[in-house]
């Protein structure tokens, strides 16, 4: 009397698994986490003297903006697109001008003596600056010194920076530093 | 020659289900495992400034988040549209950053707190003035690595 038992009809085990690769399909948020990183200056004492003033002034280039996102690059009003030009001019100094920032001779680790420029962008905005044209003069920032460092590795390991090693990396990077300093707030209303 | 010619009728084959389940299941087990489901519910309306440069977070687990931007539809008769900072899931304060920060670097593991990035997402049509406030407050707190989040525009 050993009766067989009868199958289990698979075919709706895909139905299931459809049903079921849909929820998490809808649930999952692939979401990139990509953004412009940064590191903040850590906040002054109160009882410490400022010494930001010793940087010599031609080591500095301001860059403002406005409550009106108009942007000012070195006591010049300029677009948002030529503000790489002007950065990328500003840090490579190529004739030793004597208005842009100073070089200063320094032994990397693994390469040897480079002439590393000591400028510093500083970036100032106003309290009605909108979010984008922040994030847009940064992004711009970015891309002149990216630039720079792709030339930079180009010039000495014939690829572009992203795809170099690690310590390749870390060369390039010392070579030419990113001197963004996002100052103090300031109302430059004003000006 | 006759072998090969014999064949007069042919039917085709009806196509085997069987493996359908199987590769159904490999597509659930891939989402099953790069999916995270969400955590917190949006309560500002978040549309991320486009730039070109932005680069990948590296370490996701070790970011707290910081949303700025204008309340969502439906909350906007409560809260009026002005820009606001959502911590978790609640509205907050500037004030309230210092407590947020401490209580997120308890939660990552010792060594990894000196890598806890803050990633500020801020609609793109917010002022600097509260981005400013929270950078002051962030500043305060050391926290100081931090990332404005932003998209890659997507089309050059």
């Amino acid at each position: 009397m050993a009766k067989k038992l009868p199958e289990i009809n698979s075919s709706s085990t895909a139905d299931i698994a459809f049903l079921l690769l849909s929820f998490f399909l809808m649930t999952s948020n692939m979401e990139q986490n990509s953004g412009l990183q940064r590191r903040l200056p850590p906040m002054p004492d109160e009882n410490q003297k400022v010494q930001n003033q010793k940087i010599n002034r031609r080591n500095i280039i301001v860059v403002k903006i406005n409550s009106a996102d108009r942007l000012m690059a070195g006591n010049e009003p300029i677009d948002v697109s030529m503000l790489k030009f002007k950065i990328k001019e500003f840090l490579i100094n190529a004739n030793n001008d004597p208005k842009l920032p100073e070089k200063e001779n320094k032994t990397i680790e693994g390469y040897g003596d480079y002439m590393v420029s000591k400028g510093v962008i500083s970036l100032q905005n106003d309290r009605g600056t909108s979010y984008q044209a922040y994030i847009a003069v940064q992004n711009e920032i970015v891309k002149a010194i990216d630039e720079l460092r792709d030339d930079f590795s180009k010039a000495n390991y014939g690829k572009p920076y992203l795809s170099l090693d690690e310590d390749h990396q870390k060369i390039v990077r010392e070579a030419i530093p990113q001197n963004i300093s996002e100052a103090e707030p300031k109302d430059v209303s004003k000006n | 020659m006759a072998k090969f010619g014999r064949s007069g009728k042919k039917e085709v084959p009806g196509l085997t289900t069987a493996s359908m389940s199987d590769i159904v299941f490999m597509l659930l087990f891939f989402f099953m495992v790069t999916t995270q489901l969400r955590e917190t519910e949006n309560k500002v309306m978040v549309k991320l400034p486009e730039a070109s440069q932005s680069a990948k977070l590296e370490r996701k687990d070790l970011a707290a988040y910081i949303n700025v931007g204008p309340p969502v539809q439906h909350l906007q008769a409560q809260y009026g549209n002005d820009a606001r900072i959502q911590l978790n899931d609640s509205f907050r304060t500037v004030d309230d950053i210092r407590d947020f920060i401490a209580t997120e670097r308890e939660s990552k593991s010792e060594a990894d707190r000196q890598f806890m990035t803050v990633a500020i997402r801020a609609d793109e049509n917010v002022r600097m003035g509260i981005i400013t406030d929270i950078k002051q407050e962030l500043r305060r707190c050391s926290a100081l690595k931090i990332m404005y989040s932003a998209r890659k525009p997507s089309a050059d």
